[in-house]
């Protein structure tokens, strides 16, 4: 190892291949037999449980946490599967603090609510190891289904449209299905190759004809899915990324953070991957701390995280700050970038401190840029402040810069639905994209059944 | 902190607290460490006849029965009495008592049903120095097959013989211990008294299957794919034991006849308990087979700060005060109206009284907006369930009508006392009428 955290530039190899490891390991690892036995028995088994209401898949926790608690783990699974196709992943990456754990009735009593996530793990990687399918697919329909997008919400339509028995081309521009799941979330929370297991998991449900490297818009077109398809659902996510629209923004290492985490998700040996020494990281929701706290681990020296509203204002969720703040991220809050100054790459990012303002037509508070104003060093920029839709097919109405729907998805254009990110409306969270994309199919079905109007 | 020496029929200890008959009190070695914790007493695991000892099982003795985070509610045990030597065992309890005088040291005891055992047995203990024997009338399993133990104990004629016999060939206080495997345990209480008995101790262990094998289709404890009915005891047996203590406190035939209380006794609240229902002492075993010897400081502590609290010198003070208000239902006062009230500021919506009242009971709380729980006065009839499934302390209490008070279930006004016996709708009132 030549080089260390302290070594300038943009570096690989800053840490030892233990450290690596460690950095990168399961952040949450699975609850041993005893400590599901404890966490399951602290269930109220609520009626009409709080905690189904706040999950936007609508689980029914109570049951497969009772499950679990009598040892059967699978009908666990398969009461979680039944509403939520890709519910291991979400066991690892929902923000439970603000849905079903921050509805739980002990999140209430004594602030330490029902550990719903990690026994939903218990569950769905007890019949998941067996990498057995929980649900029979129905007799074949004779209808095609394209799905465009194997991200969250394409994955769950494709599911649930197979298991309806609809024949199902699943498309995706990128090499390998999973969508953020497998590009854009932070490594340490789906350890050991878990999104491409799970997508091979799903997939064992049959009628599912996998597309990879297939972009709408450059290798197909609306107009043929149309054509060569009964139905069309778009589950295409979201490309494109804001701009800062600051001086310097084109200068080298001013990046956007969703590449960051694609090439780390990738990457075969995190010691090649090079990193700053120090590095900031504009924004304040989950990519914000997901590429962050990746830096960190990497190696950096320093990370700042800098976010132009109050920490309360932040997308990300509090534990998800305190995971930032414990992995040694410095957060800045109520600062926005003036200029990136440098000579042909980013050496220093200026931050004018802001102040809020009468709040804007939609509710939130305007904010004015203060005459304070401060510099951090920067060898790389991560810019994390949301993403934008692609460009569209013509036809097919936006609203809000997403896609438009009514219902369970459906588009301005008569048998094509859309869900998950690139819908208007929703939360972006994989949970939801899980929800829009199911119902969508549940939908689909009965319009190509003969019973829904949407054609 | 309160005094809680207690003498019970004689036998003085410094606390009421008593190891029970069963393994824990099988040898000197854990005698010595039960007294070292403070244990004021032991009932010497049950001797038997001079001879060949029994055996035991050479598999599990004990099932158990777990609630939250595997907390031992109940224990079965299949073990028979003592299967050491009757002289090592003799030898043992001379020596333990010689070092420990101011404990209570009894001696449980179990031979065939005929004088003559019992007259050879009670000569061998007699100079042991032990302040008492308990007559294990009790125990369910193995022995019974044998004629001793609950066999003895479920046919008062035999518990009335034996007790005379022991009485007849031995000047120490006997206990008889009383097997709860019975329709009325107030029978083999009088046949007790009757036979002279000082004292009866109860319960002895319910005959019980803690589990069934689902895959071997046997009952645990499981012995080479058999099992065989056990006895129960532990926390979840204490509701029984404290109602058939009751039953001899408050009984005209058997009202005044110590009572060594036993059954799933874990804490000093229990032990207080046993006590306000009648019981002189307590015997505490499955606690101790739990935690260790060391339970018993806290009961110690405890109890204590509860006497002390309540202003009572002694533990005499305690004991039988709750008996007066023990009764029959047919006493209960029917004109007592209570409804049931919800603590909106610690109830934290989880909603379980709702679906317990709306499932199976009287349709009496209703869920508005925002998962608050209300309970419907005029549909209200009290039963208590609502607050027993609640999982919050104090946030469901049932609140006393005043008299004069309109009852908006019933639509009557709250009067004085009046029971069943007078009842309108009781045949037998009206019969008594006429």
């Amino acid at each position: 190892m030549t080089n260390s955290q302290l070594t300038p530039g943009i570096v690989p190899g800053r840490l030892s291949p233990e450290s690596y490891a460690g950095n990168f390991a399961d952040i949450a690892p699975p609850l041993d037999p005893h400590e599901v036995q404890v966490a399951a028995d602290r269930c109220y088994f609520c009626h009409d449980a709080p905690c189904v209401a706040a999950c936007p898949t609508a689980i029914d926790i109570p049951l497969f946490i009772r499950q679990i608690a009598t040892g059967t783990p699978e009908a666990a699974a398969r009461t979680i599967f039944s509403q939520n196709i890709l519910g291991g992943i979400c066991a690892r990456v929902c923000p439970t603090e603000t849905l079903c754990e921050g509805a739980c009735v002990r999140e209430a009593a004594e602030g330490r609510p029902v550990a719903i996530g990690r026994l939903q793990r218990h569950a769905t990687d007890r019949l998941m190891a067996r990498n057995a399918h929980p649900f029979p697919r129905a007799e074949p329909s004779g209808k095609r289904v394209a799905v465009v997008g194997a991200g969250p919400a394409g994955l769950s339509a494709a599911h649930r449209l197979a298991m309806k028995g609809h024949e199902v081309t699943l498309y995706d521009a990128r090499p390998k299905a999973g969508g953020l799941n497998e590009y854009g979330i932070a490594a340490y929370k789906v350890a050991g190759g878990f999104a491409q297991a799970e997508v091979d998991w799903l997939m064992g449900i049959g009628g599912i004809a996998a597309k990879p490297g297939t972009m709408l818009g450059r290798d197909i077109t609306l107009d043929g899915l149309q054509a060569g398809h009964d139905a069309v659902f778009l589950g295409l996510g979201l490309g494109g990324v804001n701009a800062l629209r600051v001086e310097g923004e084109d200068m080298a290492h001013v990046l956007p953070a969703t590449g960051f985490i694609r090439e780390l998700r990738q990457a075969a040996d995190l010691a090649a991957l090079p990193i700053g020494r120090d590095v900031v990281v504009i924004g304040g929701g989950m990519t914000a701390i997901d590429a962050a706290v990746q830096a960190k681990l990497l190696g950096a020296e320093t990370v700042s995280l800098v976010y132009r509203r109050s920490r309360a204002a932040m997308g990300a969720s509090v534990v998800e700050q305190d995971l930032a703040a414990s992995k040694g991220v410095r957060i800045i809050c109520n600062a926005a970038p003036l200029q990136i100054i440098g000579n042909g790459a980013v050496a220093e990012v200026e931050f004018a401190y802001t102040g809020e303002v009468a709040p804007e037509a939609g509710g939130r508070p305007g904010l004015q840029l203060l005459p304070q104003t401060f510099r951090l060093r920067a060898d790389q920029v991560f810019k994390a402040i949301g993403q934008t839709l692609d460009e569209m097919p013509k036809g097919l109405a936006l609203a809000g810069g997403k896609i438009a729907v009514t219902g369970p998805g459906r588009t301005s254009l008569a048998g094509v639905w859309a869900g998950g990110d690139c819908a208007a409306g929703g939360d972006d969270l994989t949970v939801t994209a899980v929800a829009e994309g199911r119902d969508a199919a549940e939908d689909i079905h009965l319009f190509l059944t003969g019973s829904a109007a949407h054609g | 902190m309160a005094d809680l020496t207690t003498t019970f029929i004689g036998i003085t200890s410094p606390n009421p607290f008593w190891l029970a008959s069963a393994p824990p009190t099988d040898k000197e070695y854990n005698v010595r460490r039960a007294f070292q914790a403070g244990w004021g007493g032991v009932v010497w695991k049950t001797l038997g006849a001079e001879g060949p000892p029994v055996v035991n099982v050479n598999g599990p003795r004990y099932g158990v029965v777990h609630g939250a985070d595997r907390r031992v509610l109940g224990l079965n045990n299949i073990e028979l009495i003592t299967d050491r030597p009757l002289e090592v065992n003799l030898r043992e309890i001379k020596s333990v008592k010689r070092d420990w005088p101011d404990r209570a040291l009894v001696i449980s005891l179990m031979v065939p049903c005929d004088e003559e055992s019992w007259r050879d047995i009670l000569a061998r203990i007699e100079d042991t120095g032990a302040d008492g024997v308990e007559l294990n009338f009790g125990c369910p399993h193995g022995m019974a097959e044998r004629g001793m133990g609950s066999a003895v104990g479920q046919v008062p004629e035999y518990i009335e013989m034996v007790t005379r016999w022991v009485k007849t060939h031995s000047r120490m206080p006997c206990i008889v211990k009383l097997t709860p495997n019975i329709a009325d345990i107030r029978k083999p209480a009088e046949a007790a008294k009757r036979g002279g008995a000082d004292a009866v101790s109860l319960i002895n262990t319910v005959n019980s299957i803690t589990a069934v094998n689902l895959d071997s289709f046997a009952p645990e404890p499981m012995i080479d794919g058999k099992g065989t009915h056990g006895g129960y005891c532990g926390p979840a047996v204490k509701p029984i034991a404290l109602n058939m203590v009751a039953e001899i406190a408050r009984s005209a035939e058997t009202r005044g006849l110590p009572i060594s209380g036993i059954g799933g006794i874990t804490t000093w609240r229990d032990a207080a308990e046993f006590m306000a229902l009648g019981a002189g002492n307590v015997q505490v075993c499955t606690a101790a087979m739990t935690y260790g010897f060391k339970v018993v400081q806290e009961m110690i502590s405890g109890l204590s700060d509860y006497l002390d609290g309540k202003g009572f010198a002694a533990t005499s003070e305690l004991v039988g005060r709750a008996v007066p208000n023990v009764t029959d239902w047919q006493f209960l006062n029917l004109n007592y109206v209570t409804k049931a009230q919800i603590d909106p500021d610690l109830c934290i919506g989880c909603g379980r009284c709702h679906a317990a009242c709306e499932d199976t009971s009287h349709q009496a709380i209703a869920m508005g907006p925002g998962r608050v729980f209300t309970v419907k006065d005029e549909d209200c009839v009290a039963c208590n369930l609502c607050l027993d499934v609640c999982p919050v302390e104090e946030c469901i209490t049932m609140r006393e009508l005043p008299e004069g008070a309109v009852d908006p279930r019933t639509g009557r006004v709250v009067a004085g006392y009046a029971n069943w016996t007078r009842h309108p709708n009781n045949p037998m009132a009206r019969e008594a009428a006429e």
